[in-house]
């Protein structure tokens, strides 16, 4: 295959696959902290418009990537005190927050419709970006790619070699006991709440500050829902999930390119692949799994936690 | 009676006579109500129609009175949505093929109600159709992308493979090759018609495959931005997208619905409106095209003389000898075909494309 | 110092004010929004629009009620999985595929007259609905993967179906190579019960559904299973409860009236097979039967509220030219107020002066 058309490839299917790994890897820390927040949808898009709006009034893409950040945190703190102090089931209030975040999203967004903004670009690495074949592949990138990737990692590295970190998984395994042993159950899992938040309100942002200059209504076009199927999919394993958004990120980019190419499906079975091969994959996983104890799912997830002391 | 007082009375009855008849026709303002299919925020389809309604409301004045809904679905919700408008409205225009059978249902529950229904083709008394010869657009813009791409693949974003869609396509493919021999078009479906990330996606699957000039059948603007992110170029879709892409936009198709509905709504005011099926082009001002820029000028002097000769009726964009994608023959020498079924119902590629006609 | 103290049993009392401290809290959010929002127009007249339209006039009313009724079966179904703590969110997917398996039938009948097609059809669609969920049934049992996942990844799939279907097989040979279907003949169309209007069997169906499921779980053996199986899963193995079984049950019966529902919307309001066919009812359910705490006759009001402010919504945008995005905001904010005032059934609110 053509080289430039490869490299093509791999920058499309990054571009596709960043807003999913900061979704999905900010969800994740919630839901090892036993809280599943199916709100991503409606925090992603306040992080795409609050980005989008801060961008076009002041030019400053750090500016708008605080924006969006807090935008995404500050919607989810809604979901926070609703869940965490008035004790209301977490699936309903996920989706009533996806619901109010994309009206919320597409009524202040009416009067930048018509707007576009200069995008954020991918910068080069100086000398790495050099290097014949891997420089344009890797050290090339858009920063919020590499940032994307920082997350993961820092992510991984707070759940699994720190104190807080393994405080935050036992609770998500058993509140109750955590809460016995002194640990502010309550307070873990807010933070873990509004960081998924400002994670969700990164990415996206990245749809309206890296993918198209443009802002339009409900644009985040589902993959907040795709983002909670990663996490499941990564069975709550912070690298995997880098795996997940890629699979889905590519073969959504690989369909498109496959038109161009003339494979002979029809275009809607080649776009059922990525959801397909999700449950396929992770089916697999299990299979694999099955004969350690590895228990993967957060025990106390979705379950309300109140104290009584 | 003396001569002035006669005089006065004459005049009085002229006066009064002349009320009576202009009376009765510029009464209450005409209340026109217009169903979008999507955000007037588009750039594309539905602003253009917006544009339009602008525009006729502007003409008309006091003499009309404009509701719009937005972003109506094409499901069971839309017959609610025209039901509402037409108990309230003496003319509803819905502004997209999926609406149709809605439209000729409530159609049939309110005969004093006009309807206007865009792209559409069943015609009860009181529904009239119309839409817009695109293909000329895509004509004059076939053949700019002829003249100006140098890899000699244009590439295309469809929507969904209906016969408008594909009368473009084929219509933009026989113009490019008619000025560059070598010239190959490649289609990426993406059925939807607004949705910024695919679009985008599509455009740079498009241009990895080696496309530099863009051409879409979707409704927003981000093709255009990635044109102008990536230094080609590509045309604006429904409106003119020249801020989107500066130095992208060759032109753009603009389709200028105004003078269309001013006409329209004229006619409910003046008791003359009946059902007509409307299909224009240039010729009568339906099909406008952004200024030409980011071209060489003998490539717009060309694009301007298109212009001209399909406003004059002088050329037809397809237009004999062309053959089926598969060999067969479709037009002879010369021949044109007519409306209905060729262009209404078209469901082939013709001969030349690469690209596997959908199935 | 707020402290949260519960209560020996739920506050019979709060039970009925909570809901409507809930609604007034929205209608209070909704006036600020308005004043801020609205410039002549008159609140009131707004509020009348939203609210009472629907309720009294005679076009609207039976448009409510066609509206509310997928809303129900869906919702019915799905409280009975969430009961037992099983989550089907991907009710849409099901929704589609009864759709099309209906959808298909009378398509396949065309132009044959006969009572028993609709029958027929809605046998296919609930049989359609109930295999697309056991699907996830079965992952979950035998490799026990998470039922969130995988009926919410097959709903993207069942959508790409119906587009494929549309495009090919049901694709109405004389639509000039639209993705429509054909328009159903008289016979593969729901009778309409209130003459002039969309209002079909289905929603009569849907209220006698809503009885049944109610005398189910209070009466059966299974309701009990359910209401258990969630609350302890252990305990229930003890007493010999099956939690297999309940995967399945839970699964089918949502799947299937999933299914049903969407072949009530193809054969009554729509008349035919578009890509129009999901219009988020899977999802709007979920929100349904939670405002209802997953009872069934609770369901068969909090889908008629949200089916009122649809339609509302909907007359006070044609009349007031407020955007879409209005309704969804609160639609929001009221299952956000309800969510919160639900509290005070469970708990006491006191407030403390002591310091921690």
């Amino acid at each position: 295959m053509n080289e430039s058309l490869f490299i093509n490839i791999i920058i499309g299917i990054s571009i596709a696959s960043t807003p999913l790994i900061f979704a999905a890897i900010g969800e994740l820390l919630v839901e090892r902290s036993g809280v599943l927040n199916l709100g991503v949808e409606g925090m992603m898009i306040v992080g795409a418009l609050l980005g989008f709006i801060v961008q076009f009034h002041t030019g400053s893409p750090l500016l708008a990537v605080l924006a969006a950040l807090l935008g995404g945190m500050a919607i989810s703190s809604i979901f926070a005190f609703l869940t965490q102090f008035l004790l209301t089931n977490q699936v309903a209030t996920g989706l009533a927050l996806t619901l109010f975040g994309l009206g919320f999203s597409a009524f202040v967004g009416r009067g930048y419709t018509e707007e576009t903004i200069v995008l954020i670009k991918a910068i080069h690495i100086p000398f790495l970006s050099e290097i014949p074949f891997v420089g344009p592949l890797i050290f090339s990138l858009n920063p919020l790619v590499y940032l994307a990737f920082l997350m993961v990692f820092l992510v991984w590295w707070f759940l699994f070699k720190t104190k807080q970190g393994l405080i935050l998984r036992s609770i998500g395994d058993n509140h109750d006991a955590a809460h016995a042993i002194g640990h502010n159950v309550v307070r873990y899992r807010f933070m873990a709440i509004l960081f998924g938040g400002a994670m969700a309100g990164l990415g996206g942002a990245f749809l309206s500050l890296v993918q198209v200059p443009i802002w339009g209504e409900e644009m985040t076009a589902g993959r907040g829902w795709i983002a909670l199927g990663l996490v499941v999919f990564a069975s709550w394993q912070p690298f995997r999930v880098i795996l997940g958004a890629i699979l889905f990120g590519g073969i959504t980019v690989l369909q498109l390119h496959a038109q161009g190419f003339d494979i002979r499906i029809s275009a809607q079975y080649l776009s059922m692949l990525p959801y397909l091969a999700t449950i396929i994959i992770l089916v697999s996983l299990r299979i694999r799994l099955k004969n350690k104890t590895n228990r993967t799912v957060p025990n106390c997830l979705g379950r309300i936690f109140h104290s009584t002391s | 009676m003396s001569n002035s007082r006669f005089t006065s009375i004459l005049k009085l009855s002229f006066l009064s006579v002349v009320l009576a008849f202009t009376g009765n026709v510029s009464a209450d303002p005409v209340k026109a109500a217009f169903v979008y299919i999507g955000p007037t925020g588009d750039h594309g389809w539905t602003y253009a129609h917006d544009e339009g309604v602008k525009y006729a409301k502007e003409k008309l004045g006091d003499d009309v009175i404009m509701t719009t809904i937005e972003s109506v679905a094409e499901n069971s919700d839309s017959e609610r949505v025209i039901t509402s408008l037409a108990r309230k409205n003496d003319i509803v225009f819905t502004t997209s093929f999926g609406y149709m059978n809605p439209t000729v249902k409530v159609a049939g529950r309110y005969p004093d109600v006009k309807f206007e229904h865009a792209t559409g083709y069943i015609r009860p008394d009181n529904v009239s159709t119309y839409s817009a010869r695109f293909y000329e657009g895509r004509h004059v813009i076939g053949k700019i992308a002829g003249r100006m791409t140098k890899s000699n693949v244009i590439g295309y974003i469809a929507s969904f493979p209906i016969p408008e869609v594909i009368r473009g396509i084929n219509s933009a493919f026989l113009a490019a090759r008619s000025v560059n021999p070598d010239v190959q078009i490649k289609v990426v479906w993406v059925y939807t018609w607004y949705d910024p990330g695919k679009e985008a996606d599509a455009a740079n699957a498009l241009i990895a495959q080696g496309a530099d000039i863009l051409m879409q059948h979707t409704d927003s603007t981000a093709a255009m931005t990635v044109a102008e992110e990536k230094g080609i170029h590509a045309f604006g879709q429904a409106s003119n997208m020249r801020e989107w892409g500066p130095n992208a936009q060759l032109t753009g198709i603009i389709n200028d619905w105004g003078p269309y509905y001013a006409d329209r709504i004229a006619a409910v005011r003046d008791g003359t409106w009946a059902s007509t099926d409307t299909f224009a082009g240039v010729q009568q001002g339906m099909v406008k095209f952004a200024p030409m820029a980011n071209m060489p000028t003998d490539v717009k002097n060309e694009a301007m003389q298109t212009i001209i000769d399909l406003s004059m009726g002088a050329i037809h964009p397809f237009t004999g000898p062309i053959n089926k994608q598969d060999g067969s023959p479709w037009l002879a020498e010369g021949e044109t075909p007519p409306n209905f079924p060729d262009l209404l119902t078209m469901d082939f590629y013709v001969e030349g494309i690469d690209s596997k006609y959908p199935n | 110092m707020i402290k949260l103290i519960p209560r020996v049993e739920n506050s019979k009392a709060m039970v009925l004010l909570s809901p409507l401290l809930a609604l007034t809290l929205t209608a209070v959010s909704a006036l600020i929004i308005f004043i801020f929002i609205l410039d002549d127009i008159k609140v009131s007249s707004v509020f009348f629009t939203l609210f009472v339209l629907p309720l009294t006039d005679s076009y609207l009313f039976p448009e409510l009620l066609v509206k509310a009724a997928p809303l129900m079966i869906i919702g019915l179904g799905l409280s009975i999985g969430f009961r037992a703590g099983i989550w089907n969110i991907g009710a849409e997917g099901q929704y589609v595929i009864g759709g099309i398996t209906g959808g298909a039938v009378g398509l396949y009948f065309y132009n044959v007259e006969g009572f028993w097609l609709l029958p027929l059809m809605a046998v296919a669609a609930i049989v359609g609905g109930m295999l697309y969920a056991s699907i996830a049934a079965f992952l979950r049992i035998r490799y026990q993967v998470n039922e969130i996942l995988v009926t919410l990844m097959l709903t993207y799939v069942a959508v790409l179906l119906l587009s494929a279907m549309l495009q090919g097989p049901l694709r109405n040979p004389a639509g000039f190579n639209f993705p429509e279907s054909r328009m159903f003949h008289d016979s593969a169309l729901l009778p309409i019960i209130w003459e002039g209007t969309r209002l079909h069997i289905g929603f009569i169906l849907a209220i006698i559904l809503s009885f049944v499921g109610w005398f189910g779980i209070k009466k059966h053996m299974f309701g009990m299973q359910i209401k258990i199986s969630g609350s302890a899963p252990r305990a229930a193995k003890f007493a010999g409860f099956d939690d297999n079984k309940t995967v399945w049950y839970s699964l089918l019966i949502s799947g299937g009236l999933a299914g049903l529902a969407g072949f009530f919307e193809a054969s009554g309001p729509a008349g035919q097979l578009t890509p129009g066919l999901p219009q988020f009812y899977g999802f709007t359910a979920i929100i349904v039967a939670f405002l209802a705490r997953l009872h069934p006759i609770g369901i068969l009001f909090s889908s008629l509220l949200i089916a009122l402010s649809y339609v509302g919504g909907e007359e006070v945008q044609i009349e007031y030219n407020l955007p879409s995005s209005i309704t969804q905001i609160f639609q929001g904010m009221l299952l956000f107020y309800f969510l919160a005032c639900d509290i005070l059934i469970r708990y006491k609110v006191v407030f403390n002066k002591t310091k921690n």
